[in-house]
């Protein structure tokens, strides 16, 4: 290959790369268009008080936002869905050559995930969003950080205790210890071990966000405090019961649901921006990483004090 | 379907329903502080619960049954081999259609993935428009296609779930010493966060459907590795583009350098 062919399809590769983070479909980012649209409806809802002047004309241009919105969102609905329709019907039709097996089930499927990443989203930027950030301003201002540090507790607890995927691990936890005769196998004592478990698991999540805000709050940088979890995780793997280590394993997955990461990293990136000397960036996330690693932890550390430490080359 | 309607509906209220209570109860106990914007918030919160109630029974009427059955049918004997048995050691070429199905699910499923939209949408705000929400997204499902795909690799030919998973995290380790320390939490936060709601089903269906179909493997512990390759690459995509981004903007500025010294 000569130098100039090399240069010129070096040149094609570094402006790939240059354009790949800026790549995006929309022209308005939303976050723009919720700003013109809180704005223009002030008059209306008497969000700002001042603005409250504003005659009827503002009930016509407040429409036309709102209608860009919508279509905004249905569009970027479609764009998320796309990928995992055209991968599914090509492979029916291409590569396995099969006829759908229910169409209009498929069809009306498929309008339903539409419009509920389009509710979900926004009410994201209605609701979830301002509620974790208002929480982190209010508590920055008041600078009480116990209440601060209860509050982080309280929410990984009880978004996490009515979990439904804990709840469906928690029972099969308890048929493996029962199958095990570890425990006994009478219902009662079935329902109070996998209720023990989720315990457990909230419990862990609560102190998984405690420490996250606390590390917000200090600057501590999250990797130490992740890896240090990791190396401990594999440290009780090898004196946990083996009943217990593959449950504890699938509990690190089920506990970040979808309410509670956007409210998580909401409230993460507000204390971080309101708290002098912290980078949103740098200190507002990891917590969500640090609610995925404590639950390993607590659950090995209580079949531990539940069963005791594993004889080593024994179950 | 009106059934599970209710279900999901009543699952994600209740996670709602904790939420607010303990707004409420901390912002009037505890901070003595009217709720700004207090009707907002409660249509936000509805708008909430009523979209993922919409999205869980959209994917359980249309996409999760079809994506079950052809994971299963692109893992059957009849498919890969042409015949009803599976030989006692398969070759892994055999299963190429599997690895780009795995890759292509695990890239498109992580794009629609409602709390990864939600992380993305903060890590722009966060970082004042340096990370575009889009971009970010499009490297987490690079690294989960990339994982599953891998997965599916080490499902077929029975290598050791704890040896890759150990180098994955060695990897990551060595990456967190030299990327960017900005991109740091954020790569780690994107690998909790691909095992949700849309990713999981349809993996572990796929997951199950090899080990099932292929001799000595265990379809509980196979199905679980999956999952664990899809949270363990997105980390390595996202610190890895950040670090070949960091490396093309410094030797962009030491080229330019060189160009205004005579």
């Amino acid at each position: 290959m000569t130098l100039a062919r090399w240069r010129r399809r070096h040149r094609a590769i570094s402006l790939f790369f240059d354009n790949f983070w800026k790549l995006r479909f929309e022209d308005d980012s939303p976050a723009d268009l919720i700003r013109s649209l809180s704005s223009e409806t002030a008059g209306l809802g008497g969000i700002r008080g001042e603005e409250r002047t504003s005659t009827v004309s503002v009930n016509v241009k407040a429409i036309a936002p709102f209608a860009r919105l919508l279509i905004h969102r249905l569009w970027e609905a479609v764009r998320d869905l796309l990928p995992i329709v055209v991968v599914v019907v090509g492979f029916q039709t291409l590569v396995l050559r099969q006829p759908f097996p229910d169409v209009a089930g498929l069809l009306v499927g498929t309008a339903f995930v539409i419009v509920g990443l389009m509710l979900f989203v926004q009410g994201l930027e209605l609701g979830l969003f301002p509620i974790g950030e208002a929480m982190a301003h209010s508590f920055a201002r008041k600078g009480s950080l116990a209440w601060l540090l209860v509050f982080g507790f309280l929410l990984g607890f009880s978004t996490t205790i009515a979990e439904p995927a804990l709840i469906a691990i928690a029972d099969e936890a308890s048929d493996v210890v029962a199958d095990a005769g570890l425990i006994g196998s009478d219902e009662d004592v079935r329902a109070a071990y996998a209720l023990q478990l989720r315990l457990t698991v909230a419990v862990s999540v609560g102190c998984a966000i405690l420490i996250g805000v606390f590390r917000i709050l200090k600057g501590w940088p999250v990797h130490l405090l992740i890896i240090a979890g990791y190396i401990i995780v594999v440290a009780m793997t090898f004196v946990a019961p083996n009943a217990i280590v593959g449950i504890a394993f699938d509990s690190g997955g089920v506990t970040t649901s979808t309410v509670t990461v956007p409210l998580v990293t909401a409230l993460g990136v507000g204390l971080a921006a309101s708290i002098r000397g912290r980078d949103p960036l740098i200190d507002g996330f990891g917590m969500i990483a640090l609610a995925s690693l404590t639950p390993m932890i607590f659950v090995m550390l209580f079949g531990i004090v539940r069963f005791g430490i594993r004889a080593s080359g024994s179950g | 379907m009106i059934d599970g309607l209710t279900t999901a509906l009543i699952g994600t209220s209740r996670d709602v329903f904790a939420v607010s209570a303990l707004l409420l109860g901390f912002q009037y106990l505890v901070l003595r502080q009217p709720i700004p914007h207090l009707r907002r918030l409660l249509a936000g919160l509805v708008m909430v619960v009523v979209g993922l109630a919409f999205f869980l029974i959209g994917l359980e009427l249309a996409l999760f049954p079809l994506g079950e059955l052809m994971a299963t049918q692109l893992s059957s004997a009849q498919f890969v081999f042409g015949s009803d048995t599976v030989p006692a050691s398969p070759p892994w070429w055999k299963y190429g259609w599997v690895y780009l199905f795995a890759a292509i699910i695990g890239f498109s499923t992580t794009l629609a993935e409602p709390a990864l939209i939600a992380v993305a949408f903060k890590a722009e705000e966060a970082s004042r428009g340096t990370i575009r929400p889009w971009g970010l997204r499009l490297v987490v499902a690079v690294g989960v296609a990339a994982g599953i795909s891998l997965g599916a690799f080490r499902i077929v030919t029975g290598a050791s779930l704890v040896l890759f998973i150990a180098i994955g995290y060695v990897v990551v380790v060595v990456q967190t010493a030299f990327a960017p320390k900005s991109i740091i939490p954020l790569a780690y936060d994107s690998g909790g966060v691909t095992t949700s709601t849309v990713t999981v089903p349809l993996v572990a269906a796929l997951g199950l459907g090899l080990a099932a179909t292929i001799p000595g493997r265990n379809p509980v512990l196979d199905g679980f590795g999956l999952i664990a390759f899809a949270s363990l690459f997105p980390m390595i995509t996202v610190m890895g583009y950040a670090q070949l981004a960091d490396w093309r903007a410094r030797r962009r500025l030491v080229r330019g350098q060189k160009r205004t010294e005579p």
